[in-house]
């Protein structure tokens, strides 16, 4: 029982990982929208009051600082998830199946979080998307910053005017995630615990 | 960007517009205020991200956000390949009216006469003798259906003629190990390149906008054009050009936008 207790369930890297994560997408959205605002493709901007930087330069300065952060840590998170074999024990099997069947309990409330190192098909699914998202917002990215130097890149996003569709979506689509993310943590609080000391 | 799109825009945010160019004002008025920059850098919307707050200072952030950018040009220098060209496209597709662009109105864009004109060079060069527009328009030209990308996010596409900037360069006996070409222009605006950048054979020393001589609101009687960088590296109404080891700087540039600035 106390040793069950004890056992480490996310190892001090993944925490590390996780929390400069957190910091990196923080400055990259916030900055981002500040950027957007300069020549908006969609009929809104995002108020600036809510944006980091204070003037475009500003916002660019912070963007292009904390896009180092992202990939950086974003490829140790990666490259130990794999070499540890964590990716395949915590994120497969994962079948469409287990996901619905999963979601559907989740939404009745019925799913039991009995063991916090263990991630549901859900989870699962959730997590693995939002790390494929975070990998198309950083190569969308790169196409807009290097639109030249990368030419295959820049004709598989469809152009330099669609990859900034595509990395303001893969941006949506990430601050959707954190929205969701947020709520279960608050409502599973225990494993904030978890992604805190580990255990 | 979608220019009736780019207008209706214009239109419904005439007051942030307005704001901005105030600050924007503002801002040149009181440059060069480092200070200022750095209270506009952390500012998140109104308030200081760090007010109240003394476990960092601002002057440190501002001084770590710029050693990054300066991290950054010497990564992109490092990035850049002189042969990779930036796409170009048929006639077709050349954005009407492509928009003008600078820090001023348009109002105010400077009148350059064509006789009197006469490009100064100077600086790592063998020959700094003047050129005239004529001797300019007498060199091989080419053109080019490129890409003009802004800072600001938005594109569109344009046709420019001229001179190949490395022939010019050449032409002048540059010395093309140096490390920078800086430019000076009529409406006081200046920047500078990187010699990898100058020499790339879609550099080009631009006359022409469409087929026609280079308009005023498109930087008579001449621009630089790379379709490699952003449009604020690009700049119009150039009075002088000079090759240097010394850091030139830029209008935009010194106020906080990357130096490299470009793909
Ligand atoms: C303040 C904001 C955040 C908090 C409080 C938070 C909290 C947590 C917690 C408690 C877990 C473990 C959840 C579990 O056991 O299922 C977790 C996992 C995770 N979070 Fe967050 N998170 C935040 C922001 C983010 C952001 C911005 C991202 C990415 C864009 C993110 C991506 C992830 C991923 C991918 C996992 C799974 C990691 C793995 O096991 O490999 N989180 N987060």
């Amino acid at each position: 029982m106390n040793a069950e207790r004890t056992r480490l369930i996310h190892p001090w890297w993944l925490r590390l990982t996780h929390w400069l994560n957190v910091v990196a997408v923080c400055v990259l959205a916030l900055s981002g929208w500040r950027i957007y605002n300069a020549a908006p493709f969609y009929d809104f901007v995002i108020p600036n009051g809510i944006t980091l930087g204070g003037w475009l330069g500003g916002a660019l300065q912070w963007h292009f600082a904390a896009m180092w952060l992202l990939v950086v840590n974003g490829l140790i998170y990666l490259v130990a998830n794999v070499v540890t074999g964590r990716l395949l024990s915590k994120f497969f099997p994962l079948s469409p199946r287990a996901f619905l069947d999963d979601l559907k309990a989740a939404l009745k409330g019925q799913l039991t979080h009995a063991d916090p190192s263990h991630y549901n098909a859900v989870q699962r699914a959730f997590y693995l998307f939002v790390i494929v998202d975070s990998v198309l917002l950083v190569l969308s990215g790169l196409v807009l910053w290097k639109s030249v130097q990368f030419p295959l890149l820049r004709e598989l996003l469809g152009g330099y005017e669609t990859a900034r569709r595509v990395h303001f979506l893969a941006m949506s689509a990430l601050v959707g995630f954190v929205g969701i993310h947020l709520v279960m943590v608050a409502l599973v609080p225990r494993t904030l615990l978890a992604m805190i000391r580990g255990r | 960007m979608n220019n009736t799109k780019h207008s209706r825009w214009l239109v419904e945010n005439t007051d942030t517009i307005l704001k901005e160019a105030r600050r924007e004002v503002g801002r040149v008025v009181e440059q060069p205020s480092r200070r200022a920059f750095l209270k506009r850098s952390l500012t998140l919307g109104g308030l200081s991200l760090l007010s109240g707050c003394a476990l960092v200072d601002e002057e440190s952030i501002e001084t770590a956000l710029s050693k990054i950018s300066g991290l950054n040009d010497k990564g992109q220098g490092w990035l850049f390949n002189p042969n990779q060209l930036a796409p170009t496209y048929p006639d077709s597709m050349i954005t009407r009216p492509f928009p003008f662009n600078a820090f001023y109105a348009e109002s105010e864009i400077p009148a350059v006469d064509e006789c009197g004109y006469r490009l100064e060079v100077s600086g790592l060069v063998a020959d700094r003798k003047n050129w005239s527009l004529a001797e300019l328009r007498a060199m091989p030209q080419t053109d080019q259906v490129t890409r003009h990308i802004c800072v600001e996010g938005w594109s569109a596409i344009g046709k420019w003629g001229g001179v190949p900037f490395a022939s010019f360069l050449r032409r002048i006996g540059a010395d093309t190990s140096a490390r920078f070409v800086g430019f000076k222009c009529s409406d006081d605006y200046y920047t500078s390149i990187d010699m990898a950048t100058a020499m790339h054979p879609q550099t080009l020393l631009t006359l022409t906008y469409d087929n026609k001589p280079l308009p005023p609101r498109y930087g008579f009687p001449m621009k630089l054009r790379m379709p490699t960088k952003l449009g604020y590296k690009n700049p119009k109404h150039i009075q002088a050009i000079f090759v240097t080891n010394t850091y030139p700087g830029g209008y935009w540039e010194d106020q906080g936008y990357n130096w490299f600035g470009g793909s």
